[in-house]
């Protein structure tokens, strides 16, 4: 991870990270399709390929809710300023 | 459809869509502000617009015919591959978390009202950002087009819309009656309309949602029955390709498809004007990822309703052109009442958002085209006077589309758009992140995207159409078939790329940059940033004279 030379907080920091693999996630999910092709198992009669797809939606949405209180408490402590 | 009028069905659509309209013109007094000449005022609904408004709004032009009519029909005419819409909605967000912010902030401190007036003040180049104007243009028609067709198809079913031998005048005069009233009210009150009937709107398609994914599974028995039924159809041999309809979950060889049209299509959603409209009129940029907390809401009943397509096989709904079978789902299963409702839902979501579409297009020209290119000197109530008169002819322009274009596979419509303004993503997401890129560069990137897309989509014929008869395509180098808007924008970004070390070798002039970095951060509140524009400002606040 890059260190800032100066005395600013680093662009990369853990919680940024975490932000981004939440937010990079349901692509990797949604674009691997050969993870999710299949019929089976069904779910109250819907095929695997349709409900996996339809949790997504929920899980993606719990993701980006992740991603935005981490990155609302992050901006607070920039612009709080003092500690990094 | 083809027993007659429904009596019953089509007062209620009446109903609800004379509401509608009265709403749309008393939109013009909600929440006015002092100068309503200015472009901020008709085009923006003056940037005031908090989360829930902005929620509707957004949902308003997301979701659309096209989640209503067009992503059944693909399921109901191909089965699994029709799907992809879902992984679409759900990878829109985090794109819209990532970006949108950035651009809300520096069109705040600038006083941007579209794309191209970012494009133009980041990289100081009048040709890129008319090449971004004709861009949104272009590709917002063939999406308008795809509003149109699902009023078409509603009307269609309530026995409205004439038979296959009625004269054409007659037979698309209800369609030209639902089009007059939308330019007309979109005249008038600008964004205030569409965002104001978003609330009825959305409330009515809760409804019927809500009502079609628990009433009609359980009338057809369940959801094993509804996939047992549409597996067998879809087994059965289709005498045009000699190949199986469909597939419950897609084979091998559609795969690349799928993903490539998930993926090329969120990209290309929030490079749309109207999508950009949108997010500029919410209050600060908090607001917008703000929405990307609750707007999957919309996703879920996307998925949900694109399951209608497998309920309508299973109900035995048997029409030669699929844009037809949800609203004749709804009318085989609903009472008479009730399928006025849900055609009323699927009219006025169409509405909405060919609304907005033609308003973010409008502003579009008049802002980059008119003023940067015609009448520098345009006063704000020349502009508006223009942009209103834009938003008109982008709607006979989309009218052309339906009347001339094959409207079996409506979903085409909004591909093509996609696969053009696709290529208008590295000027502008590019500008956001960084000014590495030359304008040249992104410019030459543009036109060789935009020609790659529009020549392999003209050379795709399909079995009721010689030419731009689908969006997919071998990929050149991969060998699989996937969505021609993707490469033709990997192309883009190569093209962009490797000129972009040249120019910048050659030390070809960069132009001026007015944007500092700290603006792509700037939030409500900060000094210098707008939260509402100044009427005046219509009037190029940030470009140069």
């Amino acid at each position: 991870m890059p260190a800032d030379p100066e005395g600013k907080p680093p662009t990369v920091t853990p919680v940024r990270v975490v932000i981004a693999l939440c937010l990079i996630a349901p692509f990797v999910a949604m674009l691997w399709v050969s993870s999710y092709a299949k019929v089976d198992p069904t779910f109250i009669g819907i095929p695997f390929f349709y409900w996996y797809q339809m949790l997504w939606v929920l899980i993606s949405t719990a993701l980006t809710v992740i991603a935005y209180k981490l990155w609302q408490r992050d901006q607070r402590a920039r612009k709080g300023g003092a500690s990094a | 459809m083809k027993d007659g009028v429904n009596g019953v069905a089509l007062g209620v659509f009446i109903f609800f869509f004379l509401a509608v309209t009265v709403m749309g013109f008393l939109a013009a007094r909600w929440r006015k502000a002092e100068n309503d000449a200015s472009l901020d005022e008709w085009g923006l609904g003056g940037r005031s617009f908090g989360t829930w408004v902005t929620w509707f709004l957004l949902g308003g032009d997301l979701y659309t015919a096209y989640t209503f009519v067009a992503v059944p029909a693909a399921i109901y005419a191909a089965g699994a591959a029709g799907f992809f819409a879902v992984p679409y909605t759900i990878l829109v967000y985090p794109l819209i978390f990532t970006f949108l912010p950035r651009l809300w902030s520096v069109s705040h401190k600038h006083g941007y009202v579209t794309t191209s007036d970012f494009v133009r003040g980041r990289f100081g180049s009048k040709g890129l950002s008319l090449a971004v104007a004709v861009t949104g243009i272009l590709a917002t028609m063939p999406y308008i087009a795809l509003q149109l067709v699902g009023i078409q198809a509603v009307l269609d079913v309530m026995g409205v819309g004439g038979g296959e031998n009625t004269h054409w005048f007659i037979k698309d005069l209800p369609l030209l009656i639902a089009f007059a009233v939308l330019a007309a009210y979109t005249y008038s009150s600008g964004l205030r309309a569409p965002a104001l009937i978003a609330f009825v709107k959305d409330g009515l398609i809760y409804l019927v949602i809500a009502v079609a994914i628990i009433y009609i599974p359980i009338k057809l028995g369940g959801f094993d029955d509804i996939f047992a039924k549409a597996g067998e159809a879809f087994s059965q041999t289709n005498p045009a390709t000699g190949k199986p309809r469909g597939a419950l979950a897609p084979g091998e060889a559609g795969q690349w498809g799928y993903a490539t049209l998930a993926l090329g299509s969120a990209l290309a959603l929030f490079m749309y004007p109207h999508s950009i409209t949108a997010t500029l009129s919410s209050r600060s940029r908090n607001v917008i990822r703000r929405n990307t907390t609750i707007l999957p809401l919309y996703s879920l009943m996307l998925g949900l309703l694109a399951l209608l397509g497998f309920m309508a096989i299973a109900a035995g709904i048997k029409v030669d052109n699929g844009q037809l079978a949800i609203p004749q789902l709804f009318e085989n299963m609903f009472p008479d009442w009730f399928a006025g409702v849900a055609f009323a839902a699927i009219g006025i979501g169409a509405l909405v958002p060919a609304a907005i579409m033609s308003i973010a297009a409008a502003n579009l020209f008049t802002r980059n085209i008119y003023k940067d290119f015609l009448k520098p000197d345009a006063t704000p109530e020349q502009e508006t006077k223009v942009s209103k008169l834009v938003s008109l002819l982008v709607k006979v322009g989309a009218l052309a589309f339906v009347l001339t274009m094959d409207k079996t596979v409506a979903i085409n419509f909004q591909l093509l758009g996609g696969i053009w303004i696709l290529q208008t993503m590295p000027a502008l997401v590019g500008g956001l992140f960084t000014r590495w890129f030359h304008r040249w560069a992104l410019l030459a990137g543009w036109a060789v995207g935009m020609a790659y897309g529009t020549v392999a989509a003209y050379g795709v014929a399909s079995p009721t159409q010689a030419h731009f008869g689908g969006s997919s395509k071998e990929i050149p180098g991969i060998g699989e078939i996937g969505y021609i808007g993707l490469t033709a924008f990997v192309l883009n970004v190569v093209v962009t790329v490797v000129l972009t070390f040249v120019l910048n070798a050659v030390k070809a002039p960069v132009g001026i940059d007015e944007t500092s970095p700290a603006d792509y951060t700037a939030d409500a509140g900060d000094p210098g940033v707008r939260a509402e524009l100044p009427p005046a400002t219509a009037g190029a606040p940030g470009g140069g004279h």
